[in-house]
């Protein structure tokens, strides 16, 4: 049995960028590359599943993305994934995360897991929709914002907890194969050890292309996608925060005096 | 292809606010021939709730069960595309938006986007705008041609207007599916003992910036010797270093009477914004003078929380 853990690399920006010149995008000297943080624990989830169990499961991480991509995929099979997938070719620029559906759709086609867990939105992005659209796509069972995860011992079954709005809690039962985005929390993400990060070394990863997944043209890129960035521009600022100067002493002295005028002492 | 759809979204018997929210957005904007579609058991007091001056109608969709279902709610979102054919279907983006839209804009090839803030509509062309790198930017978005486009929009943006019987109501036939997630029941929040977030007044929070469990007991005493409540964002509740009872934000709670609010080593996520950006006075302590928490803060004061903790101490003993 197979579990798809579709990832993505995140970025965080230099404190200081620029954005291209055709102001789409921000210029990738100033991109900062991390795991994205959900997808941590959707892969530790999948970890979690197969130590529990006795039939021998394989983990896939996948992902979509130039080489430097590599690095976050290394880290999950520093962590015990099985496999991973890098996908990526340059008609793959400006495919959003509708069209990046398309093509962890045609992974899960050709590796038929029984499972696909992924975070439930990116700590870029945020845009929560990627593994939805993957199950939309597959014609597959879902759920989204899940914080417990219980599969049935054939696997047929799941009951899971979503976390709602205000604390509250969902629970559901679902039909596998199903696609399932993990919400932060649900467990505690390992670090990898020394031998693993050693042996994540020798594991080659597979690079494929739409092409080679046997995606036809209305799926790839900008055709695949649903929306189209025009520009990115920096948010106006909403209020103008009265920023405090001076000597932390002096800061808090400032500080104390907020609060004592709120206190009406 | 015309009209605008809005699916109303309902939880043990309360309309979604986001859903007031979404109406007021497309009146406002002026998107053509507004329909809200209503989905449950029993659905007469959200119908009458959702009559806001300039709708054309509510559509109400009888089914056998209150409770969200991903599968009924995206097979009926997609007969509703098939038969109205609009040019625009607006969503509150809430946890159950999250739960279904995706896998309806994939299938259906809709113009898709989340979390959306700001829209237009011109002559068929619709706009939209929403947050990129962790809130750094803002992204304008355009949408393929000749396909209805989908945005679920941000809460707290748009003031909801009231309802006043605008609209008439017809009713349609639910859709035949087999359900694949089925609702079994509702957990409450673990019982909060004698943490009140929602009910205080002032508020300490801490976020990230703690760094180490063995550093929240400074500020839980530090929280005592100013008489605040100590709140925190996300990551100090998942990591179970305070209860979730003193989470702030989206999946934890509001900080509603809360009248000051001081966030330390908080960078401002649209979730934790959510439970306290309407406070009045907000004073954010960051290293980072770009964190969004900024945007939303009264005083802002760029140091180390810790530092600034330190000196609190020796300007409020015991």
């Amino acid at each position: 049995m197979k579990i798809l853990v579709p990832i993505k690399q995140v970025v965080t920006l230099d404190e200081d960028f620029e954005f291209t010149p055709d102001n789409r995008d921000v210029d990738h000297d100033f991109h900062i590359y991390d795991l994205n943080e959900w997808d941590d624990y959707s892969l530790e989830e999948a970890l979690l599943i197969k130590e529990s169990n006795d039939s021998p499961i394989e983990i896939i991480v996948c992902t979509v993305g130039n080489e430097y991509a590599d690095e976050s995929l290394r880290k999950c099979l520093a962590k015990g994934a099985d496999r991973a997938i890098r996908v990526w070719s340059n008609e793959l620029k400006n495919t959003d995360s509708i069209g990046i559906a398309r093509i962890i759709a045609h992974i899960a086609r050709r590796e038929e897991p029984q499972l696909i867990l992924t975070g439930v939105q990116s700590s870029d992005f945020a845009h929560s929709t990627t593994g939805v659209a993957t199950a939309g796509i597959l014609g597959w069972p879902y759920a989204a914002v899940v914080n417990r995860f219980e599969p049935d011992h054939d696997f047929t079954k799941a009951s899971i907890l979503r976390e709602l709005e205000g604390g509250l809690e969902e629970a559901m039962n679902i039909d596998l194969p199903a696609v399932i985005t993990i919400q932060v929390g649900i467990n505690k993400p390992r670090y990898a050890s020394l031998r693993g990060i050693k042996q994540a070394q020798s594991i080659p990863i597979e690079e494929a292309t739409p092409d080679s997944l046997g995606m036809i043209d209305s799926e790839i890129g900008e055709s695949g996608s649903a929306s189209i960035i025009k520009k990115m521009f920096i948010p106006e600022k909403l209020s103008t925060a009265i920023i405090i100067e001076g000597t932390p002493a002096q800061q808090a002295s400032k500080l104390a005096k907020i609060i004592n005028d709120f206190k009406g002492v | 292809m015309s009209g605008t759809l809005i699916i109303a979204e309902h939880r043990q018997g309360e309309l979604c606010q986001a859903t007031l929210e979404t109406i007021t957005s497309a009146i406002k904007s002026h998107t053509p021939d507004i329909r809200v579609v209503v989905i449950g058991k029993q659905i007469e007091p959200f119908i009458e709730a959702v009559r806001i001056e300039g709708i054309l109608e509510v559509i109400a969709i009888r089914t056998s069960s209150n409770d969200f279902d991903p599968d009924l709610y995206a097979v009926t979102l997609t007969m509703l595309i098939n038969s109205y054919h609009p040019e625009l279907i607006l969503l509150p983006h809430t946890v159950n938006t999250i739960g279904y839209a995706a896998a309806v804009a994939a299938d259906q090839r809709l113009g898709f986007a989340t979390d959306v803030f700001d829209f237009s509509i011109s002559n068929g062309i619709v706009t939209a705008i929403r947050s990129g790198y962790g809130q750094k930017v803002n992204v304008e978005l355009g949408f393929p041609e000749n396909r209805p486009v989908c945005l679920t929009l941000r809460p707290n943006i748009w003031k909801p207007l009231q309802a006043n019987k605008a609209g008439i109501v017809i009713e349609i036939h639910p859709p035949v599916y087999s359900a694949r997630c089925r609702h079994e029941t509702y957990l409450e929040p673990k019982s909060s003992g004698d943490i009140d977030i929602p009910g205080a007044a002032f508020i300490l929070s801490i976020g990230r910036g703690v760094a180490d469990e063995k550093n929240v007991e400074e500020f839980l005493e530090l929280a005592d010797s100013l008489g605040a409540t100590l709140g925190c964002s996300r990551p100090i509740a998942d990591n179970g270093w305070l209860p979730k009872a003193r989470q702030v934000g989206q999946s934890g709670k509001t900080a509603s009477n809360c009248k000051l609010y001081i966030a330390m080593g908080i960078s401002g996520s649209v979730q934790h914004l959510a439970g306290m950006k309407h406070v009045e006075n907000i004073v954010a302590i960051n290293t980072d003078r770009e964190a969004s928490i900024f945007n939303y803060a009264r005083y802002g004061i760029v140091a180390d929380m810790f530092e600034i903790a330190e000196e609190l101490r020796n300007q409020f003993p015991e």
